[in-house]
Parts: structure tokens; C-alpha cells; sequence
């Protein structure tokens, strides 16, 4: 008897448990909360960050090429503003080539950025363009590496899996756009987004990014270990033209304590030695 | 007991000397250095004139280059040695071409140190030049090297200080270094004594001051970043960087030098403006009566530059010079040789689009002057079939009315060419 009560008991606990763990996947969580959260973790996690990016791009005939670069990235004071260097090491003709940006999450102010040619010794101004254009002649685009403004689409929960959240998002100025909308596979328990599908008006998907190997990073948070997960593997594939790029990270570092004086001119044109190594 | 301690003690201590014999000679300087780094790439590039030039060789360009550079560094210091073994089949000379060779340094948190042969560019202008006075290299510019070859290096050490007000670099350079200018051997030009264009007939021969520590260039520029505007101050005390003079005897000179001036860039609607503007004291002739000696001038630059379309940038310059003493340079000029207007204009269009996944590059950059009639069009495709082979070929055409101006001299130099570079 005192068994059964045990049991019951044990039970109707592991219930409210389970019932208090759904609760807030599934009332307290609204859609913008886990955009929010999905958003933070993919491109604002911890204060700063760096790493080592090794990059396929792969044509529908097989034939590659690759580029290798350091990723060095800070969170700026102004909420959602960042500022980052991509400092390439392959291929040879543009090694030591450094692109720096920052980058204003306010709609309507457009990032700013630089081009540091090594041969000239010229630090070239960028006008700011099209950020659906392709970053580095690979299929990722611009605005998939530094992340879309939130508030240019609109979210829709659209129906939760196993394990997780399917967002629809559909922009608030689709004529400008190559797609008509993209649907978010956010995992419930990291907010990491798994899986970008892009469709076109007919709801054919053309373009689809995955995130083929999620690792837990460790990191001091204000004194804390944390860890952090992060996307190590990331694929995008071109449905219409049959390409495909690969984005694997190595040596992911997070909150470094890197200043804002990095980010300025001095270290576009010389690498601070501790973001190489 | 005791001989068995000291046998062990010996055989430990002898472990322990073991790695230190052995790293003994490897322990040497070399061990502070990081494993060097090597790169470069070999080229091949080939060009002619569309034009007979009776002063020039049919072939503007015809090469072959291997350039290599070398990479290191310590815990204080990167270092970096880079050269360009050239044979040149319009000199018909082999050459050696070092490029860099330098020394950087950070000894403090606010200060940067490059000692050495380096490239040094400031300034704000799109392949036009105020208060850039590092030396250019405008033969390879015009026969149809690749653009970079259009930065010279300087023999110099350059000191950059950071700070919260503002941030300085002092550039200086203890001999003088001129640009690569045009001397008559690989393009033909203007000669005001023959009153005709001449080339291999008559090669420009120069007076270039050359001492060391006297004849010196110092180039200042003070600069700040205030919201992402781009703020700086120069001044430069040296030389015309080009023969801008003449002796008596007819050899070219380089008069004395100095340069005031100021710069801005920033966003400006979708896109990037920039103005700049220099005054160019010409120190040897302040007076603009000596015929002999280039005027002072006021230099003045606006520019543009917008993405207009998905992996298409156009950009517009608009470029003022303009001569301070005209009236004594007018009354001055001997009446065989053509004057100048006082105000040169020059407008400048880039249109620049990428193709094939940013694998083709089309670029059409055209100077065109409305005050001297005179335009140089400078069309490029560049094409990267792999990560290491890569195709160039594009044009340097100058057209104009009158033999004397500045592109129109060059109009016989009218040429096309083509590379294929690898690069490790």
C-alpha cells in the first residue's frame, strides 16, 4: 500500500514536472520570444567572439573552392549592433585581405563597412548594398552570416515537432525580396535554429541552410562557466543552381574581452596577434 | 648505497640533460621565430599597342614574374620580406623588384612601429591621388601591370600613435623616393623641348635629389573617426613626386614640396561620399615667375560611390587642380611652348560588376578631362578559375585633341593585354 502511494505520488510529481517543463514551450513562450531567443543564441552569444571558418563552395559540376578565415565578433553598447573582422588566410590572392563591419540593427541604417587591400596598403570604403548578396562568392549570403533584422519579417508559430519550434516568416516587403517566405526550425531545448527552408510563391523551397553539428563551447560568463551551443558545421544549399557551400568553425572562442578599439583602422590594417592564434 | 644514489642521480640528471644536448643546435636565434610562412605566385603577361608609336616598341607589356614573399614572426615583432624576379622582354633585361621588407612592432598599447621597404597609402580618392604623396608607379599603371603595381614602395619608418582625441601617423622617409615616372623607355609622352611627343628617342634624364637625411620626405597625417565619419588633417614636407622642373640644361627636377590638406569620408544616402582637398606649396617657386618650376596649386576632390544593383558599384570623382600664380606663369612660358589652362578639371566613372559567383570580375574605370578634351579609359576583366589560376585582360586607351595634355601625350601608348597568374 505504502508502495502504491510511492508510486503514485512519484508519478503524479514526475507529471507536474513534465507538465512544468512543457508549460513554457507551449503557453508562456510566445513567437517573438523564441525568435528573440533563436536570434540571440545564432548571432549574439556571449559579449564577444572568435573563430576559425573553413569554407567549401561547391558548383553543380563538383568543382570547389575553398576559403579560410578568422572570424573575430563583439557586441556593440547599442542593443543589436555588432561590430566584426574577417581576416582571410585562403585562398593566396586574397590572404590578408580583412573586411570589418558595424553592423547597425536599426532598420533603415545601413552597415558600415571596409576592405583592407594588403598589396595597396588601401583601406577601401564599402557602400553598403543589397545584404541578400553573396558573402565571399559562396551561397551564403550576407545577411546570412551577420544575421536579418527581426523586425523585417513578420513570425508565425506554425507548428511544433518533437523537438522543435517551426516558424514561419514572411517579409514585411516581399517585392524587394528573392523569396516569398522562409520557415525557422528552432531546437526547443538549445533555441538554436536547426534548419532554414526559403520558398518561393509557388511554395517550392529553393534554398535550404542546415545546422549539420551543433557543440556545447565552454565560456566564462561574469564569472560563471557557461556553455554555449554553437553551430560548428553549417551547409547551405542552392535547390535552383545546384550549389552547395559548406561553413565548418574551429577554434570558437567566446567572451575573449575584446575592446572596442579593435574594431577600428589600426587593427584592420595589422591583426591584433591574440585573435590570429 | 651511495654509488647506486649517485649512479641515479647521474642518470637523472643526465635525462634531464638529454633533451637540452639535444635541443642544443636547434636552441638557436631562429627558435624565437614562427615557422615562415611562403606565398606568391608566378605570372606571365603579354601586351601591344593599337596605335603605330614611332617613338615605342610595338609591345607595351611582355613578362614574366615570379613573385615570392616570406612571413615571420616573434613574440615582439612580424616580419615580412617580398620580391618580384621580373624578365622584361621591352627592357630585355632581367630585374629583381623588392617590394616589401619591413619590420612591425607594437610596443605600446597606442603605438604601432613599420620599419622598412614598405606601401604606404592614405587618402581618400579612387585611383586619384591629393594627399597621397607615397610614390606611384605610373608606367606599370599605364603599360598594363595589375593595379597593385601602381603603389611604389618607400624606404621609410612609420610611426602610428592611437589616441581618445585623435590618431597620428608620421611617416619618414630619410632619401627621398620618387614615383616611377614616365621616362620615355616603356611610354611615350610630351617633350616641350622637341615640341612634339618622343619616347626611346629622347629618355628623360633627372636631377633627383638623393642625399640621405637632407634630402628627406616627412608625411603627417592626423585622423579621427567621429560616427563612422572619417575625418583627417596631412602635411607633407619633400619633393614633386614626378619631374615637375627643368634645369637650364634640360635635365627634369624635382623641386621642393609642401602639401596642406584635409579629408572626409562617410555615409552619405545609400552610399559613400568623400571630399579631400591639398594645397601644393611649391616651394622652390613661390612666386610662380621661374617657367622652369611647377606652380603652386590648390588640389580639390569630391567622390561617390553607391551599390546600384546586386554585385554592381558604380562610383563618380569629380577632380579640380588649379594653378595659384597663373598670370606669372603665363608671362613667363616661353611662346613655343603650349600653356596650360589654369584650372585642369577631371572627371572620374567606375563601374564595377561581378559575375559567376564574384568569379568575373568586369571593371571600367574613365578619366576624362572636359578642360584639357582629353580621356584615358581603362576597362578590366579579371577572371579566377580556381582558388590558384587566374585570368586578366584589359585595355589603357587615351584619346584626346591636343598632343600636349595629360592623357592625350599618351595616346600612341594605347594598348591591350592580357595575364594568367598562379598563385600558392
Amino acid at each position: 500500500m505504502k508502495c502504491l502511494m510511492t508510486a503514485i505520488a512519484a508519478i503524479g510529481l514526475l507529471l507536474a514536472a513534465e507538465a512544468a517543463a512543457l508549460d513554457p514551450n507551449s503557453r508562456t513562450l510566445t513567437v517573438d520570444e523564441i525568435v528573440n531567443k533563436a536570434n540571440q543564441v545564432a548571432y549574439y552569444q556571449g559579449k564577444d567572439g572568435k573563430s576559425k571558418v573553413q569554407m567549401t563552395i561547391t558548383d553543380k559540376q563538383g568543382r570547389t573552392r575553398n576559403r579560410e578565415f578568422f572570424i573575430l565578433r563583439k557586441n556593440a553598447e547599442v542593443v543589436g549592433d555588432q561590430k566584426y573582422f574577417v581576416y582571410f588566410q585562403a585562398p593566396a590572392d586574397v590572404r590578408r585581405m580583412v573586411f570589418m563591419v558595424h553592423k547597425h540593427a536599426d532598420e533603415g541604417q545601413d552597415d558600415d563597412r571596409w576592405l583592407y587591400l594588403p598589396n595597396l596598403d588601401l583601406v577601401r570604403r564599402i557602400a553598403a548594398g543589397d545584404k541578400r548578396t553573396s558573402f565571399v562568392g559562396s551561397d551564403f549570403l550576407y545577411e546570412d552570416v551577420s544575421g536579418r533584422g527581426l523586425a523585417e519579417d513578420t513570425h508565425e508559430l506554425l507548428r511544433m515537432t518533437d523537438d522543435s519550434y517551426v516558424i514561419k516568416n514572411v517579409p514585411k516587403k516581399p517585392d524587394t525580396m528573392d523569396f516569398a517566405y522562409y520557415l525557422v526550425y528552432v531546437d526547443k531545448t538549445t533555441f538554436m535554429p536547426t534548419k532554414m527552408e526559403y520558398y518561393e510563391k509557388d511554395d517550392k523551397p529553393y534554398r535550404v541552410i542546415e545546422s549539420q553539428k551543433i557543440e556545447m563551447i565552454n565560456a566564462t560568463e561574469d564569472g560563471k562557466e557557461v556553455q554555449y551551443p554553437t553551430a560548428t558545421r553549417s551547409t547551405v544549399k542552392d535547390l535552383k543552381n545546384g550549389s552547395a557551400t559548406e561553413m565548418v568553425f574551429s577554434e570558437v572562442q567566446y567572451n575573449l574581452g575584446l575592446s572596442d578599439d579593435l574594431f577600428t583602422e589600426r587593427y584592420l590594417k595589422r591583426p591584433p596577434r591574440e585573435a590570429m592564434r | 648505497m651511495i654509488a647506486k644514489i649517485t649512479g641515479c642521480l647521474i642518470f637523472i640528471a643526465l635525462l634531464q640533460s638529454v633533451p637540452v644536448v639535444a635541443a642544443e643546435p636547434e636552441a638557436s636565434v631562429f627558435d624565437v621565430f614562427s615557422a615562415p610562412q611562403i606565398h606568391g605566385f608566378y605570372e606571365v603577361r603579354g601586351g601591344y599597342r593599337i596605335h603605330n608609336d614611332p617613338y615605342e616598341k610595338d609591345m607595351s607589356v611582355m613578362e614574366t614574374r615570379l613573385e615570392l614573399e616570406a612571413s615571420t614572426s616573434t613574440e615582439q615583432a612580424d616580419f615580412k620580406l617580398k620580391g618580384d624576379l621580373l624578365g622584361d622582354l621591352v627592357t630585355e633585361q632581367g630585374d629583381f623588384d623588392l617590394r616589401e621588407a619591413w619590420v612591425f612592432a607594437r610596443p605600446t598599447d597606442a603605438m604601432d612601429i613599420k620599419v622598412g621597404r614598405q606601401i604606404l597609402t592614405w587618402g581618400t580618392g579612387d585611383l586619384l591621388f591629393i594627399n597621397d604623396l607615397f610614390p606611384k608607379d605610373w608606367q606599370a599603371f599605364f603599360i598594363g601591370r595589375n593595379t597593385d603595381y601602381l603603389k611604389a614602395p618607400s624606404d621609410a619608418a612609420k610611426v602610428s600613435i592611437f589616441g581618445e582625441a585623435a590618431n597620428i601617423d608620421i611617416v619618414y622617409t630619410p632619401q627621398f623616393d620618387p614615383d616611377r615616372y614616365i621616362t620615355g623607355e616603356y611610354l611615350s609622352y610630351w617633350n616641350n623641348d622637341l615640341g612634339r611627343r618622343a619616347g626611346r628617342d629622347a629618355y628623360v634624364h633627372t636631377d633627383r635629389p638623393n642625399d640621405w637625411f637632407r634630402d628627406d620626405e616627412v608625411a603627417v597625417r592626423l585622423y579621427k573617426n567621429i560616427n563612422n565619419y572619417e575625418l583627417a588633417l596631412y602635411g607633407y614636407t619633400g619633393f614633386w613626386k614626378s619631374p615637375a622642373g627643368q634645369t637650364l640644361t634640360g635635365e627634369a627636377t624635382f623641386p621642393d614640396l609642401n602639401v596642406y590638406g584635409a579629408s572626409a569620408r562617410g555615409q552619405l544616402g545609400s552610399g559613400i561620399a568623400n571630399a579631400e582637398m591639398g594645397y601644393y606649396q611649391s616651394a622652390d617657386d613661390e612666386s610662380g615667375k621661374n617657367p622652369l618650376i611647377n606652380n603652386s596649386e590648390m588640389r580639390y576632390l569630391v567622390g561617390y560611390t553607391q551599390e546600384v544593383a546586386t554585385d554592381l558599384t558604380a562610383g563618380v570623382q569629380y577632380y579640380i587642380e588649379q594653378m595659384l600664380n597663373y598670370g606669372a606663369y603665363k608671362d613667363a612660358l616661353p611662346p613655343t611652348v603650349p600653356s596650360r589652362d589654369r584650372d585642369r578639371h577631371v572627371a572620374t566613372f567606375r563601374l564595377t560588376k561581378l559575375l559567376m559567383n564574384q568569379n568575373l570580375q568586369l571593371s571600367m574605370f574613365t578619366y576624362y578631362s572636359p578642360t584639357d578634351n582629353d580621356a584615358y579609359l581603362r576597362p578590366t576583366l579579371l577572371y579566377k578559375a580556381t582558388d590558384n589560376l587566374s585570368f586578366e585582360t584589359g585595355a589603357n586607351i587615351f584619346f584626346g585633341q591636343s598632343p600636349h595634355t595629360f592623357f592625350a601625350q599618351f595616346e600612341n601608348n594605347s594598348n591591350i593585354y592580357t595575364a594568367i597568374r598562379y598563385s600558392f
